[in-house]
């Protein structure tokens, strides 16, 4: 008999790599006949890490339940009120004879909060204060237009939580998504509608490479996705800015800032409110995005594919034992997630900035959308929704700053404190006096074991 | 001492876990505690422990009420536990292992160590444990970590001991010497709580019996109780415990496996040049302690593990070096050792489990789409045909109880064309009603001419469903005997000694 201790070239793609090497010593480990959850005891192999703590924490944070979500918005708008309070001259100034006259500092406190959120919401849903319902309704259009490229990044990084990755790469997808996009929207030469379908692939395809390099990274090598999508947006960051400085690549012929020409006419998502009035921004990305929600709620829950991706996502040593080919899961939710966060990018230089772009046409958007899928407990539509309400932060933030005086930085604050309370349901439970989700489960296991 | 817990009772929400439980023990005595997993056990000891405040009733000690505000308090009185999970710190030697927790210093915060020895050595040698102070602890074997663990409860002073299932990890000869422990311990005094679903040990060595049952007290019984008494009071009914089952029809060779090694990750040879032959409507019985090898044998089986050399045949077809869908597909039925690790999801739901491994084709997918109503009618045909106690097929497998997630995975594997089936570990964390069911449902396998495979640790298994025997150890072989072979062969075998006679049957 051969050496043994020679890995089977043939066996498997993955035999010769050894991304854990899990110490156990035979004889020494103490069965568990009623195994315990969350905690493994063993790798089965060295293909799939085991889920570790982290792991099981970050699945629990992006697909926890909707009341936390609703919850966490309501406190982060209780905290936000209080800022807006604290930082209001009127309320400060009223604050120095609080004693004499409380009256004066209650009435100035409800006064800004009450203004500021009037103006959030004016600027965001439906202003009262036009003429007609078209000119009223426009903070909605804008809500919506800002909404869409964070509904397309929420999906992708939505849809990566549901494998049990964390994408972080969204900056890096878009950039590059949005280089390809925009290269072919100004570079080439295409009958309209043909030019704007070819640059909306090239960008997808951009995203879906970018973002599969770190899938492949890990499947074949163990390499965690977070390091290495971070590493990449710093990649994309410099590989694009360096295109937009080199005449020829990016760069707007005969000018020497960092800065693409403008996109052609062929290229552009055609506005969806034209015919209503000149002014509105809403244009045809919305309409994809709404078909990506649509796609991945279909991929997620009704197709193979999004059964085994749900799989991997939960359980991926059960997931193996099932035959699934978890590498082959994690290089596929890489790719689409990739082509969704490419398609917020591509929506960036199609739809909303067409007269040219820099290295900063990502605007934040690919960390933005991972709040959007936290918020939206990584479902499509969960998604859909956090992404129209961070739209409608974005749209109702400038017109609070403009009618208020509030600082814009308040809306970044609440979409922060957002974050933080979801990822501390403990927290909101208590807050709310809400019982324990936790024990229930347990409760009901135990019921029914008694119940035989 | 004298431990008494009146009127024991412990709710979790509306789930009552112990029930106005009383419980007496006298001092040296040797008090069982027999129950299914979920029965109460647990729970009782934890409140006992200082771990859960009962919400009513009291723990008395020689008659003094006490008070336990935490472990650290029920050690101080004279309470010790020997969990299950051994609490020891492996890369720590025994002397240190006893003295954590309960560091004494000299000047300046130097441990003192000598004092710690000297213990060990002083209980070690009262009771005949051959414990060496200054091992390292992950340089022993299971039964002698086990001592360490009673040494470090006995050098608190601890007058009651708890052992929580201390046999689940013993060969039977370590268990034997358990066995024997405790009863020295008895000797000088100590009082001993023995929790175990095990009815044979209980017999053996308890000198009362207090059966729980859905957070009660159910009954006493003697140790002369027959097993079928003590199990039909553990589950409320009347339980066969040996499978009824039909001498076997034998076919043709169907699983054939020549030479195989398996190496783990860091270099070890963990199956060591294997070589066994299954035939069809046979139940060949992989017995041995956990973590001999059989693990990683029934992997390389299904192909999950790489580093594998040597052959394995089904019905002429090699299966090394395949993928493991192509071993599925192939008609390998696998319930694996681990079911919530390996074989199930937890957050699918009972159907979605159903066609975890037939995710690919007809009849639950076409085109890419999951057949909903397809899979819900199988899901609900297998729910009846299986017994899975349930809501409905749209619960969560992880709310199910042990014996009803086992059954899932049974049911998903039996469902499917079989050529064999591999089923490791199939009843443990399971109870007693469901262990009858499971091993019921794998004689009919057997005896509609699939070839099967059941790794068990548990001797009762094997004996229950061996046609043959096969016993590992350190990953070789030890032999291959047959089905009747007497358990203190099985367990001299288990602990790595060769059969006297022939090892062929």
């Amino acid at each position: 008999m051969s050496d043994p201790t020679e890995p089977r070239g043939d066996a498997s793609a993955g035999g010769d790599l050894d991304p854990d090497v899990a110490i156990e010593e035979p004889g020494a480990i103490a069965p568990d006949p009623a195994p315990s959850r969350g905690a493994p005891s063993k790798p089965v192999d060295d293909d799939v890490p085991p889920p570790s703590k982290w792991h099981t924490m970050l699945r629990q944070i992006a697909t926890g339940n909707a009341l936390i979500s609703v919850l966490s918005v309501v406190l982060a708008l209780l905290v936000g009120a209080i800022m807006i309070a604290f930082t209001d001259e009127r309320v400060q100034e009223t604050a120095g004879y609080f004693f004499a006259r409380p009256g004066d500092m209650l009435f100035a406190v409800w006064d800004s909060v009450a203004g500021a959120y009037t103006a959030l919401f004016q600027g965001s849903v439906y202003n009262f204060r036009r003429d007609t319902f078209a000119a009223g309704i426009r903070p909605l259009t804008e809500t919506l237009t800002f909404a869409t490229p964070l509904i397309a990044g929420g999906l992708g990084v939505a849809l990566a939580f549901r494998v049990g990755m964390f994408n972080i790469g969204g900056r890096g997808q878009m950039l590059i998504a949005a280089s390809i996009a925009g290269w072919i929207g100004f570079a080439v030469d295409l009958p309209w509608g043909l030019h704007m379908l070819v640059a909306l692939i090239g960008g997808l395809v951009g995203g879906a490479i970018w973002a599969a390099i770190a899938g492949v990274l890990k499947a074949r090598t163990g390499a965690h996705e977070v390091i290495v999508t971070i590493m990449l947006n710093y990649v994309a960051f410099y590989l694009v800015s360096w295109m937009l400085r080199t005449p020829g690549l990016l760069q707007a012929p005969g000018s020497s800032n960092p800065k693409t020409p403008a996109m052609k006419d062929s290229a552009i998502f055609p506005g969806l409110l034209d015919w209503l009035a000149p002014g509105y921004n809403l244009h045809f990305g919305f309409v994809i995005a709404l078909a990506a929600t649509v796609l991945v709620w279909w991929i997620l829950s009704r197709s193979s594919l999004g059964f085994k991706f749900r799989a991997v996502g939960i359980n991926p040593n059960a997931a193996r034992v099932a035959g699934i080919n978890v590498k082959g899961m994690y290089v596929y939710a890489m790719l689409i997630s990739g082509a969704l966060l490419g398609l917020a990018g591509v929506n960036q230089v199609l739809g909303t900035v067409t007269t040219g772009f820099t290295a900063g046409i990502d605007a934040g958007i690919g960390f933005d959308a991972i709040t959007v899928a936290l918020l939206g407990r990584s479902t499509p539509w969960g998604t859909f929704a956090a992404g129209i309400l961070f739209g409608a932060f974005k749209a109702g933030g400038f017109s609070m700053q403009a009618a208020e005086g509030v600082p814009i930085e308040i809306v970044l604050v609440v979409q922060s404190l957002i974050v933080l309370f979801i990822a501390a349901p403990p927290l909101v439970r208590t807050i709310f006096g809400l019982p324990d989700p936790s024990a229930k489960p347990k409760r009901r296991k135990s019921a029914k074991e008694v119940a035989k | 001492m004298k431990l008494e817990l009146r009127g024991i009772t412990k709710r979790f929400g509306s789930l009552v876990a112990n029930d106005h439980i009383d419980l007496t023990v006298e001092a040296g005595e040797i008090h069982a505690l027999l129950g299914e997993n979920g029965a109460g056990k647990s729970t009782l000891m934890n409140v006992l422990y200082g771990l859960y405040q009962a919400d009513d009733g009291e723990v008395l000690l020689d008659d003094e009420v006490q008070h336990f505000a935490g472990p650290g308090d029920a050690m101080a009185a004279g309470i010790g536990m020997v969990h299950q999970h051994f609490m020891l710190i492996p890369v720590f030697t025994v002397a240190e292992n006893v003295m954590l927790g309960n560091e004494s210093t000299k000047a300046l915060g130097r441990l003192d160590l000598a004092a710690a020895r000297a213990k060990v050595a002083e209980i070690s040698s009262r009771f005949g444990f051959h414990v060496d102070p200054d091992t390292l602890v992950e340089d022993l074997p299971v039964g002698v970590q086990q001592r360490v663990e009673i040494i470090k409860a006995l050098s608190r002073d601890a007058r009651v001991l708890v052992f929580d299932e201390p046999t689940a990890v013993l060969t039977p000869q370590e268990t034997d010497e358990l066995m024997g422990m405790m009863r020295q311990l008895k000797e000088s005094g100590t009082s001993i709580v023995f929790i175990t679903h095990k009815l044979r040990e209980v017999r053996e060595v308890a000198d009362r019996i207090t059966v729980i049952r859905l957070g009660k007290v159910v009954g006493e019984a003697a140790p002369t109780a027959s097993n079928a008494e003590l199990a039909s009071l553990m589950v409320g009914r009347a339980v066969e415990l040996t499978v009824q089952k039909q001498e076997p029809t034998l076919g043709d060779d169907a699983l054939v496996v020549e030479h195989l090694t398996v190496v783990d990750p860091i270099g070890q040879l963990v199956v060591n040049d294997v070589g066994f032959t299954v035939r069809r409507g046979e139940i060949l019985a992989v017995a041995g302690v956990q973590g001999n090898g059989q693990t990683e044998l029934t992997e390389a089986l299904l192909g999950l593990q790489h580093r594998v050399q040597g052959s394995i045949m089904l019905d002429g077809t090699e299966l090394i070096g395949e993928r493991v869908r192509t071993v599925l597909e192939s008609g390998v039925g696998f319930v694996p050792e681990d079911r919530n690790e390996d074989g199930l999801v937890g957050e699918f739901t009972i159907a979605e489990n159903l066609m975890l491994d037939r995710s690919e084709a007809p009849p639950f997918v076409r085109f890419g789409n999951l057949q909903r109503g397809a899979l819900a009618d199988f899901a609900r045909k297998m729910v009846e045909e299986f017994d899975i106690r349930t809501q409905g097929i749209d619960e969560y497998v992880q709310n199910l109880s042990g014996g009803n997630q086992q059954k899932v995975v049974l049911a998903r594997e039996l469902s499917r064309d079989l050529r064999l089936l591999v089923a490791a570990q199939p009843t443990r964390g399971v109870d007693v009603g469901s262990i009858e069911f499971i091993h019921k449902r794998i004689v009919a396998a057997r005896d509609a001419g699939v070839p099967v495979v059941v790794v068990s640790t548990e001797l009762d298994e094997v004996a229950a469903l061996a046609d043959r025997i096969m016993v590992m150890y350190r990953g070789r072989i030890v032999g291959i005997v047959p089905g009747d072979t007497p358990r203190d062969v099985l367990g001299l075998m288990m602990a790595g000694e060769t059969p006297a006679e022939g090892a062929a049957a």
